[in-house]
């Protein structure tokens, strides 16, 4: 396979929570090394989307594809599957009986049977470049939200992921530690980490996305390049939300 | 006090007790791996092992301790000539233990079941995210913040367990209810001395069990 095919395409995938029909036929698809962030107001089936990607939502109908191969409904190809896409949550889940190391430790060597030693090593890099090595040994309740979001990352990055899911990760945080969390993800951004990223941080999507997607009412509204969406929005919808956001 | 200054009647007591704490401890054992095993059953995708698991529970839950003993005894052992051992006193101790395990057991599951329902969905979410499998996240993620958040009642439960084991007297081990027994049928002036003496070795060995295990499940809680 080339790398120019894209590394996730969704087509004309539909879901419903009982009668409520949360994604319509929704096409999209995700090119390696590029950062998608989906934007809609809330409900319109964003956090949706982005977990039926590594079917922690299954889907009702349409196709998901990964890497050039379609999603696994179940048993050992979807855990393989799972441990190549990193998921980072709006409210962290680290692992609560687990030291921080522990935390980030867990999948290469539970997962991947690696070598706990060499793991190690790994996994204090990857805290160190998240800012926090020093607290390795403490447990996550002893961290304020923005640390324990940094580690969450830090724990997908432990799987080598080909791509990283972000459901709206800095909207459970502190306003002052927003930052550091975003500062995270637009460095990995830049390194040109495949990323898929729900939020309402309009100021990481103008700066660090390749594309915007708006949703609204379990449809994919619009897309476009950040600059060409936020300056001129086609949609009657998009232009609404944003009018909303962007007037405060 | 004389009854308890007669050297036979001591071993007596001795040696009752001493068939609790063996019944209990491996009634405890069994109880809590079958316990686990059930618990993990009634969580799983698999339908045939959540209707075992259901029906385990409401089968043993609801059935009265002492026809379980009986059954292990006249249905297991005399019916079905399922024996345990030569000797008729360790028979009848692993009969016992047979009978409490699994009727235990029943309580240990729904204990542990309502541990996992305290450990945040996210938990297993973020587990099934980084490619754990079903059995995985259980044991790794799962069950052990679950049995964390359980420790108090199954102390309550295993509590229960070594004043149930007493039931095993029935079927003819000489526990310590069947100890009191024979002691106040050779010394009838003294019945209220030896009951209070029975009664009362539970209480002192069960009150500060109790409080252990408070104190456990503190220590164990995990944090959020």
């Amino acid at each position: 396979m080339t790398t120019s095919e894209p590394l996730i395409v969704l087509e004309g995938v539909n879901k419903y929570f009982g009668p409520l029909h949360v994604l319509q036929d929704v096409s999209l698809s995700v090119d390696r090394g590029e950062v998608v962030v989906v934007i809609g107001p809330s409900g319109s089936g964003k956090s949706t989307l982005c977990r039926a990607i590594n079917r922690l939502e299954p889907i009702n109908s349409g196709t998901i594809t990964f890497d050039g191969r379609p999603l696994p409904a179940e048993g050992k190809a979807l855990a393989q599957l799972r441990s190549e896409v990193g998921m980072v949550f709006q409210s962290f889940n680290l692992f609560a009986h687990k030291t921080i190391l522990q935390n980030v430790m867990l999948g290469p060597v539970k997962v991947r049977g690696e070598k706990a030693a060499a793991v190690r090593d790994r996994a204090m890099s990857l805290l160190e470049r998240v800012g926090i090595a020093s607290q390795a040994e403490k447990y996550p309740a002893q961290l304020s939200g923005g640390q324990q979001q940094r580690v969450a990352i830090a724990r997908a990055l432990a799987m080598q992921p080909k791509a990283l899911l972000f459901d709206e990760p800095t909207s459970a945080l502190d306003p002052e530690m927003v930052g550091e969390v975003l500062d995270v993800m637009t460095s990995l951004a830049r390194e040109g980490m495949t990323m898929v990223v729900v939020t309402h941080e309009m100021g990481f999507a103008r700066h660090a996305a390749n594309r915007v997607v708006f949703m609204a009412d379990g449809q994919l509204v619009e897309q476009a390049e950040p600059e060409e969406f936020f300056a001129s929005p086609k949609s009657e919808r998009a232009r609404d939300f944003l009018s909303k956001i962007l007037t405060h | 006090m004389d009854v308890f200054s007669d050297s036979a009647n001591i071993d007596t007591y001795v040696t009752g007790f001493l068939w609790i704490l063996k019944l209990t401890a491996a009634g405890a054992v069994g109880a809590l791996v079958l316990g686990v095993l059930l618990a993990g059953m009634r969580v799983s995708p698999v339908p045939v092992l959540r209707g075992v698991g259901t029906a385990w529970v409401n089968i043993f839950r609801n059935t009265p301790l002492t026809l379980i003993v009986f059954f292990c005894y006249f249905g297991l052992y005399s019916a079905l000539g399922f024996e345990l051992s030569d000797d008729i006193d360790t028979n009848n101790y692993w009969l016992g233990v047979v009978g409490l395990s699994v009727y235990t057991a029943a309580f240990v599951c729904e204990a542990i079941r309502s541990g996992i329902n305290t450990v945040p969905v996210g938990q297993a979410e973020a587990a099934r995210a980084i490619g754990m499998s079903f059995l995985q996240t259980l044991r790794i993620i799962i069950l052990p913040q679950a049995g964390r958040a359980v420790v108090a009642p199954l102390g309550s439960i295993f509590i229960a367990l070594a004043k149930n084991a007493t039931i095993v007297g029935t079927i003819g081990l000489m526990e310590s209810s069947s100890a009191m027994k024979e002691l106040i049928n050779a010394n009838g002036d003294a019945v209220i001395p030896i009951f209070l003496v029975f009664a009362g070795t539970f209480a002192v060995v069960l009150i500060p069990t109790g409080y252990l295990f408070g104190w456990l499940a503190n220590r164990l809680a995990v944090k959020r």
